[in-house]
């Protein structure tokens, strides 16, 4: 890898850093000291093992929900509904973990996630069947989808599945074989992570060494010569959007599974459109999913942190998470290797697109 | 027609932008943008017309951004727009938490509503139509307007082009960045108007998040009425329509939990869009960025 190549792999860096540069501003025209605001995310999200917990946490959902997103960004596709599968998922675990009993974990766990996979995924199925029998943008239809998915959780958790009594919208909590175990004693770390991280290997290998992958990533960027090349493009479309689906099911699942342990109304606090420039950001590729999943989970954690101890408000750290995306990387690295910017002060005389078509 | 004015006025940003090219999925964030900016602009300036004036700079201002990011830039466009949505939830938030809370701003002076004479008279149609607040008369004015600009005017064969076949419109000595420009701001100058409406016209404050959707219900209409000025003010009164409905059913509490009825708009969107639209065919280029030297 040349330098110039190394340039253009480490241009979404340069986007986060401009970023937290610009995010500065508002910081201080509230009154507060930029750098002492950043140390203090920096210590909340890093500094002991608590603060390294709560990163976790925060990092598992936003890394399902990513991972979905970038199968189908691989095919072309722009799932911004990861949102309303994550509450899908939950609402499909919570059920299974309330109204199953007596089964051992090893089966209770696994039939909660299979059922939350189920019904992220068929919530991305709608959307998927509309594009390819209607030509509808999934960009609109996963995004109308959010909102009927948030209103039927918030719907569920404060009528039917409501504790009798409960002072807010929640329901009972599931039944203790249906929990996923912490993995660091004393503190929220929940094995969600685990599995989050093994299914981005899996997704790696997927995309990187099988003919599926292969296919996918051909169905995605350029569908006539797929469906010459013998790819049923159709089919592998709406796959992979429900596979987009059920992975950010799993995150809604492991949210309620190992965090909450009861369905709660309004219990992703926008993990699923922090995912997708998780997702962006990292071009789509699993491995680097995993990187920007766990910084922005330490921003969400740190943030929080930083908002106790200075009295900020916590939405003003979705403005960090806000910036990146609007300084994302102008172009990305090109399939061969070399990159194209805005970095070199003269107009590059190829400019490369993503891997997956824009818009 | 006060629910489905602001639907229509961020929808018809739409249509500019993506006429333009542009696929302007920050429009919730730009509506949110407006709605605050109205609210100051009210409260500091004097008046709601200077709100509504603040909020058509800020949502301009808005668009300026997103256009230097997606246009000048070239990012992709969907993330963008999702980070403009994210920016404009923090940012307002921030905003409303840090200036106005402690300022003690919270209810303003916002537009008041007016009959037109003689027309308010006419049966049926009169309270309806012709006595409401002065942004709903300029919306339903703005949008033969603006199909009159995209489709008989030079500028609006621009737009056009510049949104079906970039290259073509660039051989013809149209400037494709500068026209996308001027698509992805006037759409922030009408979502900003459409925020204002919500803030200024139908209450007289700013509440977090108080656009709600509406900027994602507005690009549905965008789809519904085809990319058409005029289309996309019909399409923004049925799903005020759904809107009004969904609240009086809730005003007139018939047993059903509220989160029912207000799955409404969002489930007839995804009806109408799955069921009734046909495939209504989209500006080619919109969502593609155009660079004079990409092959």
């Amino acid at each position: 890898m040349n330098g110039r190549a190394l340039a253009g792999r480490l241009l979404p860096v340069w986007a986060v850093l401009v970023a937290l540069l610009l995010g500065m501003v508002p910081v201080g025209l509230a009154g507060v000291n930029p750098a002492a605001a950043y140390e203090e995310i920096l210590r909340g999200a890093l500094a002991d093992v608590y603060g390294f917990a709560t990163t976790l946490v925060k990092t598992t959902p936003l890394l399902f929900a990513g991972l979905g997103i970038a199968v189908a960004l691989r095919a072309g596709l722009v799932n911004i509904g990861a949102e309303g599968q994550i509450y899908m998922g939950g609402l499909a675990a919570a059920v299974v973990g309330l109204s199953v009993h007596g089964l051992p974990s090893v089966v209770h766990v696994p039939l909660a996630l299979l059922a939350a996979g189920a019904a992220g995924g068929v919530w991305a199925l709608v959307p998927a069947l509309l594009k390819v029998g209607r030509g509808v943008s999934e960009v609109i239809t996963t995004l109308l989808m959010n909102y009927v998915a948030i209103y039927l959780v918030s719907f569920l958790a404060g009528g039917p599945l409501m504790e009798p009594g409960a002072p807010y919208p929640y329901s009972r909590p599931l039944d203790a074989a249906a929990q996923l175990p912490v993995i660091i004693p004393a503190t929220d770390a929940h094995a969600g992570i685990l599995l989050a991280l093994a299914l981005a290997g899996f997704l790696h290998l997927i995309f990187g060494y099988t003919a599926v992958g292969f296919r996918v990533r051909m169905a995605g960027a350029n569908p006539a010569a797929a469906a010459y090349a013998g790819v049923r493009v159709h089919a592998t479309l709406v796959a992979a959007m429900v596979a987009s689906g059920a992975l950010a099911g799993l995150g809604g699942a492991s949210e309620v599974m190992g965090l909450k342990h009861r369905l709660f109304d309004a219990f992703s606090p926008g993990y699923g459109y922090d995912a997708i420039i998780v997702a962006f950001l990292g071009a789509g590729q699993p491995l680097a999913v995993v990187a920007t999943a766990f910084f922005f989970g330490a921003l969400r954690s740190g943030a929080d942190t930083m908002q106790r101890s200075l009295g900020f408000p916590s939405r003003s750290s979705s403005r960090f998470r806000g910036s990146p995306c609007c300084s994302s990387p102008p172009a990305w690295p090109c399939r061969d290797g070399s990159s194209a910017g805005r970095g070199d002060g003269r107009r590059s005389p190829r400019r490369c697109r993503p891997p997956w078509p824009q818009g | 027609m006060r629910l489905s004015t602001p639907i229509a006025l961020a929808a018809m940003g739409g249509v500019f932008s993506e006429r333009s090219g542009v696929f302007n999925i920050g429009l919730e964030g730009m509506m949110l943008f407006g709605a605050l900016a109205a609210v100051m602009g009210s409260h500091y300036l004097g008046g709601p017309w200077m709100g509504l004036l603040g909020a058509m700079l800020v949502g301009g201002a808005i668009g300026l951004l997103l256009a230097y990011v997606s246009v000048g830039l070239g990012a992709n466009q969907i993330v963008s727009g999702v980070g403009i949505n994210l920016l404009a939830l923090g940012m307002t938030t921030f905003v409303a938490r840090m200036v106005l809370r402690p300022a003690g701003v919270e209810q303003v002076p916002a537009f008041q509503i007016v009959a037109v004479p003689y027309l308010a008279r006419v049966p049926l149609l009169g309270p309806v139509v012709f006595t409401q607040t002065p942004l709903v008369f300029i919306t339903l004015l703005l949008a033969p307007a603006l199909a009159l600009f995209l489709f008989t005017t030079p500028w609006g064969l621009a737009v056009r082009a510049t949104g079906e076949l970039p290259r073509a419109a660039d051989t013809a000595g149209i400037h494709v960045s500068l026209v996308r420009y001027f698509g992805v701001i006037a759409s922030g100058v009408l979502a900003g108007m459409g925020g204002a409406f919500l803030s200024l016209g139908q209450l007289n404050l700013f509440s977090e998040n108080m656009t709600a959707g509406r900027g994602f219900i507005a690009l549905a209409a965008v789809i519904f009425g085809k990319w058409h000025p005029l289309g996309a003010l019909g399409a923004s009164f049925l799903f005020g329509a759904a809107e009004a409905l969904q609240l009086f059913i809730q005003t007139y509490n018939l047993g059903i939990p509220y989160q029912l009825p207000t799955m409404l708009p969002y489930v007839l969107a995804l009806v109408v869009l799955g069921g009734f639209v046909g495939r209504s065919v989209a500006p080619a280029a919109a969502g593609v960025h155009y660079g004079r030297e990409d092959r």
